[in-house]
């Protein structure tokens, strides 16, 4: 449902008096997201991706007379697993109904969902509040032959139906959001969230996730809410925030010159930035909602909960509380390591390796989210890299102990990398890459290094700490990077006696 | 075994012939199969009992004579609304229109498996709609009885089928009557089952929460038998329960200690004189047998109607929904776009009777009206099945006559929908209960069947077969006018 009347449409409270005070945005969001059940929302046809057209159908999920639906029940409890995860209320009761329109991507001329009693009611993630959870079931795939690409214009539509009746989740919030950006993280946390439950791919290139915003405007510091507008079926996390920012602006200039937003359903279109009016004589819907007479209502038992408790892992804000109680580590780095689940998952498995010596898990988080990721391909899961866990831990071991240096350590990742491998130890006596014991070699290096570069040397003799640059660099190449960069500067130090 | 000899014989006794070896399944089949082609291919010039009949032997293969199977070789005629696989199944209706469903709906394969050949599919009110079976594509029933005269409706070619002898039984839907008023007007019994107690699944919908399958047969023993094989929990369909006992044969001579329940709101005003005299006449013999008859109340039954008339289109309005042109069936050609094509379609497609109540539930489905309309519907509904309930802490079974009228004129009410909506007042409240319901026929009025409705608590099929069969031995209807 569009919840179309929740955030208001009283205008009122927001004329051309807005124009001069500082506006700030309200935005509020309805996620659909495709949940990963093997089969169809009231049919047994197996969910799909990709898979040849019209071949993941079956006389109910095209709407064949005398065909009935049959309520997924993994469907309910993964609709239970998210509202638990939401810290939603479970409702004992609540019941299919059908938002009837006709289109031809809805076989049944009418789409069974929820309407006003929800699997789940309240609930928060974050920062933002939860209105409600529901299920319902995803529409066909519309194909529009021609060029325009939109129905209208087309010179014929085909329909693939593999999609239809795929169980979808509907988490609608609160207007807590206030800038793009912010929705852009939040919606971040959402997908982890929903990940680490496992009941959705969460993927919005595959449009396992879209999302459609309603945003207004109000005067900063007002309670009020201004005119919404409802800019729909956003599916890539970019576009989202730049769909929005592009609405904010438009409204921005809308109410900056004395005008009136008008409530309406936006298009985004991502390539030219445009929004545009979806606003039709055919989409002026009444939905006519009605109890769907072919389902039971959905009775939540204690069983169901239990086992939707039972099956829940650790969500992310639990993980980062964990990770900074156990870990000791700092506040950004837990969050960061929870909120990716995959450098979460990468980090226990390398601090539980047995590494010796043992890497401190601050620098080891520190080396995984940073020099990690920083050598790995946009997204990539560490853990399927060819750095293993344990390889990891061990070489962060051994820069912990200062058996190598922070440099040459990093020069060891690069190998491990490219290469893979299971004893960083190795790769460091392979390519003399060990730390220098004793201060007289280095010593020697440093003097050697001052020597060199008289001038620097003369600067920083007379108060210049950054001229310090080339000496520190001098010795970092005779010693390959083994010596330690902080120990070198004291050293250059000691030696010019400043 | 002669051939007159054969069509005389009722379901059960075939059985029991076959399994005998006294009788020839092919034979019988051919039998029937002979008469109901007959009657398809005369069109209106018959009865116009068929919309479609089977081709020499069954699809399913012949019969076997040696079968096991407990209704072997007793041919099924099944109302059009049932999804056949590989067999028209149009609903009475031009929009399906070469439809051919790709699967068979659970009860007709329940009662295939069984052991009974698909013998045709009989003609109906389009999508159910109707009380006289005018409302079809393929032009009106004729009543055998009268053939100037309705069969009733909707489920009107099953009824004039079994009453006519084209067909030993029938398979029908009951939303509001549709079984019930059929039978009375054909002088035949048909039973309408607790909700859910039959699978929907490959029914044509009308509205969801009312129909229900149901047999239509020569007398009592017949209809048990049929249900017997249609009961049960069906996966496909989430409204289905499990039948909470085997529904047996009926075998009650008298009805000592039965308390019948006569409602007053259902028994008076509107009620044709000689049907009523019937149904007093019914009333006495109950007596006779040893039933305690007494008065019972139903506070809101009569406003049952007026609530069916709005909840029964407001969900065919969103059943109906999917005869769009997009997918199957009918589809107008050269339209301009989209909407042109969904709006000429179902111009073209729907007649006015489901056009009527399509509009009659959009209307009472959209914002702003619905509480007045389909709320307020909902609530009547609550308050007749809690009627009911009290009507039964009272009394055993309550009794009714099935229509206010016999048979009447064809045309006689086609330009009045609300004389037409009226045949089913006395059959409505019991559907918006989900109680089952049975006719049989009780007498003659002006020499055309008047039918006698007994009903029960859900799940009571037993008990209301066994009186039903009580006072079918006790009346001792002669049913054979209405033989062609």
């Amino acid at each position: 449902m569009s919840d179309a009347d929740r955030q208001g449409g009283g205008a009122e409270g927001l004329g051309p008096a807005n124009g001069a005070g500082a506006l700030e945005p309200v935005i509020g969001l309805e996620i659909h997201i495709q949940l990963a059940t093997a089969t169809k929302m009231f049919c047994g046809c197996e969910t799909s991706f990709g898979e040849p057209p019209n071949t993941r159908t079956c006389a109910v999920c095209l709407g064949l007379p005398g065909s009935l639906p049959v309520a997924n029940e993994r469907a309910i409890h993964f609709g239970l697993m998210i509202g638990l995860a939401l810290g939603s209320d479970l409702a004992p009761r609540s019941i299919f109904h059908r938002k009837n329109y006709f289109y031809p991507d809805l076989p049944k001329g009418y789409q069974i969902s929820q309407y006003d009693e929800p699997l789940c009611r309240g609930g928060r993630l974050g920062e933002v509040r939860v209105h409600r959870v529901h299920l319902e079931e995803d529409a066909a795939k519309l194909i529009h032959v021609g060029a325009s690409g939109r129905i209208h214009g087309s010179d014929a539509s085909i329909v693939d139906f593999n999609r239809g009746g795929t169980p979808l989740a509907e988490i609608v919030t609160e207007p807590d959001l206030r800038s793009p950006e912010q929705v852009g993280e939040w919606l971040k946390l959402l997908r982890t969230t929903l990940r680490q439950l496992g009941v959705s791919d969460v993927n919005m290139e595959e449009g396992s996730l879209r999302c459609d915003a309603n945003i207004s405007l109000r005067a900063t510091g007002s309670s009020a809410l201004g005119t919404k507008t409802e800019l729909k079926n956003m599916n890539s996390f970019r576009f989202i925030e730049r769909g929005i920012a592009a609405e904010i602006a438009r409204q921005e200039k809308i109410l900056g010159g004395g005008g009136q937003v008008v409530q309406e359903t936006l298009h985004f279109d991502p390539d030219s930035g445009a929004i545009s009016s979806l606003r039709s004589k055919e989409e002026a819907h009444d939905y006519r909602y009605f109890p769907e007479p072919d389902l039971l209502p959905v009775a939540i038992d204690d069983e169901m909960i239990r086992a939707a408790r039972a099956a829940m892992p650790e969500l992310p804000a639990d993980r980062a509380e964990r990770l900074q109680r156990e870990a000791g580590l700092s506040p950004d780095s837990a969050q960061l390591l929870a909120f990716r689940a995959e450098l979460g998952d990468y980090f226990e498995a390398a601090l539980a390796a047995g590494a010796e010596p043992a890497p401190a898990p601050q620098a080891l988080a520190n080396w995984i989210a940073t020099d990690l990721v920083g050598r790995l391909g946009d997204g990539e899961d560490p853990a399927a890299s060819r750095v293993g866990a344990h390889a990891m831990a061990a070489l962060v071991g051994l820069v912990s102990a200062k058996r190598v240096s922070v440099g040459a350590g990093r020069r060891v990742l690069d190998q491990l990398v490219a290469q893979g491998g299971e004893d960083p130890a190795a790769i460091i006596e392979a390519e003399g890459l060990a730390a220098m014991e004793g201060e007289e070699e280095l010593a020697a290096v440093v003097a050697a290094a001052v020597q060199a570069n008289a001038d620097a040397a003369e600067r920083v003799r007379a108060g210049n700490a950054k001229a310090i640059g080339p000496i520190v660099g001098y010795v970092m190449r005779e010693t390959k990077g083994r010596a330690d960069g902080t120990e070198v500067a004291r050293l250059v130090h000691e030696q010019l006696g400043v | 075994m002669s051939a007159t000899g054969l069509l005389e014989l009722t379901a059960c006794q075939a059985v029991r012939e076959i399994a005998a070896g006294s009788l020839s399944a092919s034979e019988l089949f051919a039998a029937y199969r002979t008469r109901a082609e007959a009657d398809r291919a005369a069109g209106e010039g018959g009865l116009n009992c068929f919309t479609w009949v089977a081709e020499g032997a069954p699809r399913d293969g012949a019969p076997r004579e040696d079968s096991p199977a407990p209704v072997a070789g007793v041919p099924l005629a099944v109302k059009d609304l049932f999804c056949t696989e590989g067999v028209p199944s149009q609903s009475g209706s031009r929009i399906l229109e070469g439809y051919l469903p790709p699967y068979t709906a659970t009860v007709v394969a329940r009662l295939q498996a069984a052991g009974a050949p698909l013998l045709g599919k009989t003609n109906q009110d389009e999508f159910a709609m109707g009380s006289s079976t005018e409302n079809s594509a393929f032009g009106p029933v004729l009543n055998p009885w009268d053939r100037e005269r309705v069969p009733g409706g909707s489920s009107g070619g099953s009824a004039a089928a079994v009453a006519a002898g084209l067909a030993p039984w029938a398979l029908g839907t009951d939303t509001g009557g549709s079984i019930r008023q059929p039978a009375a007007l054909c002088g035949i019994v048909g039973l309408k089952p607790t909700y859910g107690a039959a699978s929907r699944y490959g029914m044509i919908a009308f509205a969801s929460s009312l129909d229900q399958a149901g047999p239509l047969t020569r007398d009592v023993s017949d209809a048990a038998l049929m249900l017997r094989h249609m009961v049960g929990r069906d996966p496909c369909d989430a409204t289905s329960l499990a039948f909470p006992e085997e529904i047996a044969r009926p075998g009650a001579e008298r009805l000592d200690g039965v308390r019948l329940g006569v409602p007053e709101e259902l028994t008076g005003e509107g009620i044709e004189a000689g049907v009523l005299e019937a149904f007093e006449a019914a009333l006495a013999r109950a007596g006779d047998l040893g039933a305690d008859v007494q008065p019972v109340r139903l506070p809101h039954a009569r406003h049952a109607l007026s609530a069916y008339y709005v909840l029964a289109p407001a969900e065919a309005s969103s059943n109906l929904a999917r005869f769009d042109g997009v997918r199957y069936g009918s589809r107008a050609s050269d339209a301009d776009d989209l909407l042109d094509m969904y709006t000429r379609t179902r111009h073209d497609g729907f007649g006015a009777e489901v056009k009527r109540r399509i509009m009659l539930g959009t209307y009472a489905l959209s914002s702003g009206y619905y509480d007045a309309y389909y709320g307020r519907a909902q609530r009547v509904r609550t308050k007749i099945a809690e009627d009911f309930s009290a009507a039964f802490g009272q009394v055993d079974l309550i009794v009714t006559p099935t229509s206010p009228s016999v048979a009447f004129k064809l045309g006689e009410k086609t330009g009045d929908p609300l004389a037409m909506y009226l045949n089913d007042y006395c059959t409505v409240p019991m559907s918006l209960a989900g109680i089952p319901a049975i006719s049989i026929p009780c007498g003659l009025s002006r020499a055309l069947p008047v039918g006698l409705q007994i009903a029960g608590p859900a799940f009571s099929e037993n008990r209301l077969l066994d009186a039903a069969y009580a006072l079918e031995q006790a009346i001792g209807f002669d049913a054979g006018a209405a033989r062609v």
